[in-house]
């Protein structure tokens, strides 16, 4: 197995992995809390905030990853900021999964309102008339009734962040063990003689690993589904 | 133990304003659909906010608009059953009955654990999830999980009205025992006059936002100008005890002193009930009637005779046994010369009576 895929490919693979799942776990509490927000509160705004969180599903993923080296660059001013503490995403994997977060949040914010959104705003009047303060009907009503939806969305967020590649390409670069991902990874192979070989055991690899992750949703999702009772 | 309200609220081409005081025991309010009634019980629970409120439960003020008072829905001690359960879909009917336990460990048990799933009979139910139970089933759960969240007011709202008869004839009962075995002050929302009839200590009768009348379920019920649901629905409540159960499958009431025949009555001998005597199954005579079938025969005074526009009258009567309403046409009320002061007999048939016409009080 491991003459089969090179050192740089393993890394390639690795790298993915651990940018793609840093990636979903970064963006899954601030996704349920906006998905929160705009399924349950009308507050001022609320049309932009959407709108925001839309915005990296629509744009060029080239423009997202130029904004976010503007932003979050060393020179950025978020990223300037966060340089003086010692946190650096400029170049690094941490700016690769930044970028993949940034680009699978709409996806995962969607799936978990639409899931909020079908859960009946009754059910948690009920458990306020017996007892619950907002935050205990949140944590024992809501969250485990909008599971099936918060899984959904972090697979996808998953499967998203692995593809991930122009707004990654764009604000880390393609740095071999660095920020070079599975699909960086292949692109590059594309771009040398001789290359296709080993494009397309990464191609094999990514079908596995998505395929993985497609099933595994759906066998949590059922379980999940009949623990909850569907009703 | 009692429980003051008193809702104000302006809603588009519509104003609740509605006042009362209910004493312990189960206080209907009743009102046809419009009439503000689960505005009220809202406002009470605190899910909604009117303009004004002030909402007192045994000297604790839950809400205040005058003295900016207004206290959290989920502090207020409640036990609150819905029309259509609102179990958790997710936990089990044993974590469903403890999940308002658990969250006031503070209050003291209104019943145990042991206790509840023994009245309602849930034993069997426990480990089930409500998708599994049948509407009668989830509705004691429901029953049961308000009871058990240690509350000093329960609330229902319409719990009956989403389930068929025999379901309503299955729960009806357990709002009895709420009713007369805890000394807690219960809220009951309905527009069904069998529930007020079985389950009212007060009747709070409303109508487009205000309190109509208020009073006992056999002061209000008997007022025959009382006709909310249309002259079909009116009906005194007797009150009265069993006195024994006879052989060929008859239970003999006795309602201060008269015997009454009804078919087989659920309850033991000495028991208190009240049974509900639709108008339209009396019979007036002037005469002391004889050679006839219909076994309960109350001699009594007429109190008064009141016609609509149409063909039919309710005529009340007072007897020892309490006031009956009949309603006959305004054609037979002229042939009898019915009028204020004179005397006449009521003639029931026993099977008339319908079982879940009576309950216990």
């Amino acid at each position: 197995m491991t003459e089969w895929l090179g050192p740089q490919e393993w890394a390639a693979v690795g790298l993915s992995l651990k940018v793609a799942f840093w990636a979903m776990l970064g963006a899954v509490v601030p996704g349920v809390l906006v998905a929160y927000a705009l399924a349950r509160w009308d507050f001022f705004g609320k049309q932009i905030v959407n709108v925001l969180v839309h915005l990296p599903l629509v744009l060029p993923p080239v423009a997202t990853g130029y904004l976010l080296l503007v932003t979050f660059g060393t020179q950025g001013l978020i990223g300037g900021a966060l340089k003086e503490i010692g946190v650096v995403f400029a170049f690094r994997w941490t700016g690769a999964a930044l970028a993949a977060a940034v680009m699978a949040f709409p996806l995962l914010v969607r799936s978990i309102r639409l899931s909020i959104e079908a859960i009946d705003p009754k059910l948690e009047q009920a458990a306020a008339t017996l007892g619950a303060s907002r935050l205990m009907v949140f944590f024992t009503v809501t969250v485990p009734l909008m599971l099936p939806g918060l899984l959904a969305g972090m697979v996808l967020a998953f499967a998203k962040a692995m593809g991930e590649f122009g707004a990654t390409i764009t604000f880390v670069s393609n740095i071999p063990g660095q920020t070079r991902t599975l699909p960086s990874a292949i692109y590059a192979f594309l771009q040398v003689p001789g290359g296709e070989t080993a494009a397309m055991r990464l191609v094999v690899v990514s079908i596995i690993v998505a395929a993985g992750a497609l099933i595994l949703s759906e066998v949590l999702a059922r379980r999940i589904a009949r623990k909850v009772g569907q009703a | 133990m009692s429980v003051e309200v008193h809702i104000r609220q302006g809603f588009r081409g519509f104003d609740l304003d509605v006042r009362f005081e209910a004493p312990v025991g189960l206080t209907v309010l009743f009102g046809s659909s419009g009439s503000g009634k689960t505005s009220v019980i809202n406002a009470v629970a605190g899910l909604s906010k009117p303009k004004k409120s002030r909402v007192v439960v045994n000297d604790a003020v839950l809400s205040d608009s005058a003295a900016g008072v207004w206290v959290p829905t989920h502090q207020r001690s409640l036990g609150y059953v819905f029309q259509e359960g609102r179990l958790f879909p997710h936990m089990s009917v044993r974590k469903n009955l403890m999940y308002g336990n658990g969250l006031a460990k503070a209050r003291p048990e209104v019943a145990s654990f042991d206790q509840v799933v023994d009245i309602l009979g849930i034993a069997a139910l426990l480990e089930r999830r409500p998708s599994e139970l049948s509407g009668g089933e989830k509705q004691r759960v429901a029953i049961g999980r308000a009871l058990l969240a240690r509350p000093k007011l329960i609330l229902a709202d319409e719990p009956l009205a989403a389930l068929d008869e025999p379901r309503k004839a299955e729960i009806l009962p357990y709002f009895e025992r709420l009713r007369d075995e805890f000394s807690l002050p219960i809220l009951y929302v309905t527009h069904s006059i069998a529930e007020v009839a079985r389950l009212a200590t007060t009747v709070v009768a409303l109508k487009e936002g205000k309190v109509d009348r208020v009073g006992t379920a056999a002061e209000v019920l008997s007022d025959p100008s009382f006709t909310p649901m249309g002259p079909r629905a009116v009906g005194a409540v007797l009150e009265a005890v069993v006195a024994q159960h006879h052989e060929d499958g008859l239970t003999e009431l006795s309602a201060n002193g008269v015997a009454l025949m009804l078919p087989e009555v659920g309850h033991p001998t000495g028991h208190k009930v009240r049974v509900r005597v639709a108008a339209h199954d009396v019979i007036l005579s002037r005469e002391a009637p004889k050679g006839l079938s219909a076994l309960n025969i109350v001699e009594g005074k007429v109190h008064s005779v009141r016609s609509g526009g149409g063909p039919g009258a309710i005529v009340s009567v007072d007897t020892k046994a309490g006031r009956i309403l009949a309603r006959i046409t305004r054609r037979s009320a002229a042939a009898l010369e019915l009028s204020e002061g004179v005397r006449c007999y009521a003639v029931m048939k026993s099977v008339s009576v319908a079982p879940q016409d009576i309950g216990t009080r």
